[in-house]
């Protein structure tokens, strides 16, 4: 077993819950290969540097995923395939960081992070 | 920088300011893990056109510029930095 990071970029036009469902479904593929999904963060609807596949936002998930490789390219195949991912990364790491920098991360994004609760609410 | 005496840092008595010799800001303690996700460091390191910044300019030592490197084409990647600006 081995640590891995795992980000990636869902479209814009998906909805919150699809996105959390979206993880669910890749949870229990790990979970299908003997993982474990150790945290699971959802940072909203971000503004993408630049468009891909004509979307300007994206939603991003990042999985701290603890599983064989084989577990991994399982995780990759799917999401492949599947079209509401525009862009996926898995790093392998030799410890998850603590959420400290996360705060670093947002404070710079307020923009998009508000733009995506407002289009929550509505 | 190992090549400075002979041409910046050389005339001491020469120069007329003194320039301090700068520490690469990822050693030492409580230096910043080198990360793609942290996007607000890696700005840091590159240029207004959104290139990487040499490591003679920023003082990163060789190691953590390639460490850095990697961050920066994972962030471009993940749509997190530009891989131009403007």
């Amino acid at each position: 077993m081995a640590l891995y990071e795992h980000l990636l970029i869902a479209r814009q036009d998906i909805s919150a819950q699809q996105v959390d469902a979206l993880a669910q479904h890749l949870k229990t593929i790990i979970e299908g290969e003997g993982g474990k999904v150790e945290k699971q963060e959802y940072w909203g609807l971000r503004g993408l540097a630049y468009r891909i596949k004509k979307n300007r936002k994206g939603h991003y998930v990042l999985l701290n995923i603890n599983a064989p490789s084989k577990a991994i390219v399982e995780l990759e195949r799917q999401n492949k395939i599947n079209e509401d991912v525009l862009r996926h990364i898995t790093v392998k790491v030799e410890a998850f960081e603590q959420s400290s920098n996360k705060n670093r991360r947002d404070d710079r994004d307020g923009k998009p992070e508000t733009a995506a609760t407002e289009e929550a609410a509505q | 920088m190992s090549h400075s005496g002979s041409r910046e840092g050389g005339g001491d008595k020469r120069r007329p300011f003194f320039r301090r010799k700068k520490t690469c800001p990822f050693s030492g303690a409580n230096a910043p893990k080198i990360d793609y996700k942290d996007t607000k460091l890696l700005m840091r390191f590159i240029s207004e056109r959104g290139k990487i910044v040499p490591s003679r300019i920023t003082a990163v030592s060789t190691g953590k510029q390639r460490q850095l490197a990697v961050a920066i084409k994972r962030a471009r990647f993940m749509a997190l930095l530009p891989y131009l600006l403007k």
